[in-house]
């Protein structure tokens, strides 16, 4: 007797339940209409248009300018200092990434949330500020700058520099990926690996490092595009000698001021190409991080 | 291997997780930890684990002082609560991940797990990731994985805690008939009586993180040491008394109780299956009112009110006495109390 009237019961929940859903997402088809069609006009404006204005200024003058610009020893010579600069500051940031999430997820003590916030001061600091630190600490006239030139190293205007300052403003992106992964997950299957026997070392390469990968890859993504694309604190202390300390961003910033545009657009088009190389490999990766 | 712990005291900030526990458990041995949450159990078994280190106290593992040893060094084998199964291995890498990081050689890591497999009874789950598993095959993964560099004691936290009811009945009795097999000493932590008791040899009921009893299921059953093992193990009237020469008053009844000298007022402690009902007045009984008939599984559970008390009591009954009494709500009967408990040391107060 009861389940039938059970049954029904359920049935005329559910036939109220429908209509209010449906009240709550469906707007008027006008309202959605003008939503999407801002959404698309604004991406339009600000990016697309943009993007292509880019390729049709570069490629202007014919392949064959295009080929001259970008095969130019100057800039040649920037894109090698550019993955060279990218290539010491990312892995030193993927350490740095790793050792303090694992502070931060892992352990409480003093200094924790302090740290957790001087994490994200590159992201607040404007990059110019962040250049100049590394000149007042590393210059002619700064902290340290004379005791390193007396030993016949130099700082500013030179690789390390750029390798400073390209460091300093890329090293939030692995650590603030891997975090939240890392708090996520737990020490529960570190402390079973321990227990099992493994040294800590064993652990992090087989229990860690395979739960992390992928927002470790993520975060690596992040931090080589920031790197490769990063302007105002290289600009400050790179010193833009030509065909020596100047990277990418920064040599199209000279094409550009020498009216060079064609071959200014067709240097910044090798950037605009890695920017959107990064933001393929987000997305894969992003979908992966999600899974994990 | 047997189990050695003095003395051990943990403190987390101000909060005693654990004082001055004592217990020893002999080699072969299968003793359950029996407390609430919050009774130090768990803070125990990771101190025996090596996860934790204790502020004061001992614990040896065949006289071997623990604290000489990481934990990586001791060889326990330890079952997570929530198993903490590696999720990016398959059930053939957990399994194996004890004798791989001791760089065992390939054909003794494939034997081992393969008997590992056979005694899990999941040969052809090999290959399986953890969340392609459900939660029974778990936990037997996670105590395989335990168990594959034969440890020298096995420690299981809760290990039926996150299962649902049948599977946890099932996986009770095979944990009990591995132990026999194999006779490897194993201490578990568990809130649930009817798994301390059904698993265990001896039970250790622990609050606040002290041991409040050390005994056979039976014997901390029948025996309980405080009032705090006797409210723990199952329901328990609890009455207001005034007690003295060997006797407690309760309302206008009196009952004779065993040895107690002490205090006027007190609490006695009757189980419900000592409380005896009639329909017809038999000595010493007292009127009673049934409120409630409510059928469990094991017979049936009775609601009283009993003026000459001043209080309601609960009585259980089995199936046959209670068909034969064929009670039903609002009938007047009478009811005798049997083995009424008072304890010296009573928490009563802190429930």
């Amino acid at each position: 007797m009861g389940a039938p009237a059970r049954g029904a019961r359920m049935m005329e929940t559910r036939g109220i339940a429908a209509p209010l859903a449906a009240a709550a997402t469906d707007e008027p088809a006008w309202v959605r209409r003008i939503v999407i069609a801002v959404a698309i006009a604004f991406v339009g404006a600000f990016v697309l248009v943009p993007l292509a204005a880019v390729f049709a200024e570069a490629f202007k003058a014919g392949l064959a300018a295009y080929g001259r610009a970008i095969t130019d020893p100057a800039a040649l010579s920037a894109v090698k200092l550019t993955f060279l600069a990218a290539a010491i500051a990312v892995p030193l940031n993927v350490v740095f990434g790793i050792a303090a999430s694992w502070a931060i997820a892992r352990f409480r003590f003093p200094g924790r949330s302090i740290l957790t916030a001087l994490i994200d001061l590159p992201l607040a600091v404007s990059p110019v500020i962040a250049g100049m630190v590394f000149v007042l600490l590393f210059g002619k006239q700064g902290l340290i700058g004379p005791w390193l030139t007396g030993h016949g190293i130099q700082v500013i205007f030179a690789l390390p520099g750029i390798v400073l300052a390209t460091t300093f403003v890329t090293f939030p992106f692995v650590a603030r990926e891997l975090i939240p992964v890392m708090e996520a997950q737990g020490a529960e299957e570190e402390e079973a690996a321990i227990v099992l026997g493994a040294t800590g070392w064993q652990t992090f390469l087989r229990i860690t490092l395979p739960k992390i990968k992928w927002g470790l890859l993520f975060g690596v993504v992040l931090c080589t595009a920031r790197a490769m694309g990063e302007f105002g604190a290289v600009s400050v202390v790179s010193g833009h000698i030509r065909g020596r300390t100047n990277t990418l961003p920064l040599h199209v910033e000279i094409l550009y001021n020498e009216y060079e545009y064609q071959a200014a657009f067709a240097v910044a088009s090798l950037l605009v190409v890695l920017a959107l190389a990064s933001l393929v490999a987000r997305r894969i990766i992003g979908r992966r991080v999600e899974a994990t | 291997m047997t189990i050695e712990v003095r003395g051990l005291t943990k403190h987390f900030g101000a909060f005693a997780a654990l004082d001055h526990v004592s217990l020893d458990v002999p080699g072969g041995g299968l003793v359950a930890l029996l407390g609430p949450s919050g009774s130090g159990k768990t803070t125990l078994l990771r101190i025996l684990a090596g996860l934790e280190r204790p502020d004061a106290g001992t614990a040896r593992i065949d006289g071997v002082d623990l604290a000489s040893q990481s934990a990586r060094q001791r060889n326990v084998g330890l079952v997570f609560q929530h198993y903490a199964l590696f999720r990016h291995l398959d059930v053939y890498e957990n399994i194996a991940f004890a004798l791989r990081v001791r760089r065992r050689p390939r054909a003794e890591v494939d034997a081992r797990v393969r008997e590992l497999l056979a005694l899990i009874q999941l040969e052809t789950f090999e290959r399986r990731l953890p969340a392609q598993l459900s939660g029974g095959q778990r936990q037997r993964v996670a105590l395989a994985r335990a168990l594959a560099a034969r440890p020298r004691v096995l420690l299981l936290d809760e290990p039926f805690g996150a299962l649902d009811a049948q599977v946890r009945a099932e996986l009770r009795g095979w944990l009990r008939r591995l132990h026999d097999e194999i006779h490897l000493t194993t201490v578990f932590v568990t809130h649930d009586q009817d798994e301390a008791f059904e698993v265990a040899d001896r039970v250790v009921v622990m609050n606040r993180g002290r041991v409040e009893q050390i005994g056979s299921p039976a014997e901390v059953f029948e025996q309980p040491a405080n009032d705090f093992v006797m409210r723990f193990l199952g329901h328990v009237n609890v009455l207001d008394a005034e007690l003295g020469d060997g006797r407690a008053r309760i309302g206008e009844v009196t009952l004779a109780i065993g040895g107690h000298n002490g205090d006027t007022r007190g609490r006695v402690y009757i189980r419900p299956h000592d409380v005896e009902l009639t329909r017809t007045p038999a000595d010493g009984a007292v009127a009673a009112h049934v409120v409630r008939v409510t059928p469990l599984s094991g017979g049936l559970k009775v609601d009283l009110a009993v003026p000459a008390i001043g209080s309601r009591l609960r009585c259980d009954l089995d199936w046959k006495r209670g068909t034969a009494l064929g009670l039903r709500d609002g009938d007047d009967v009478f009811l005798s109390l049997h083995r009424a408990r008072v304890f010296a040391t009573d928490h009563g107060a802190a429930s």
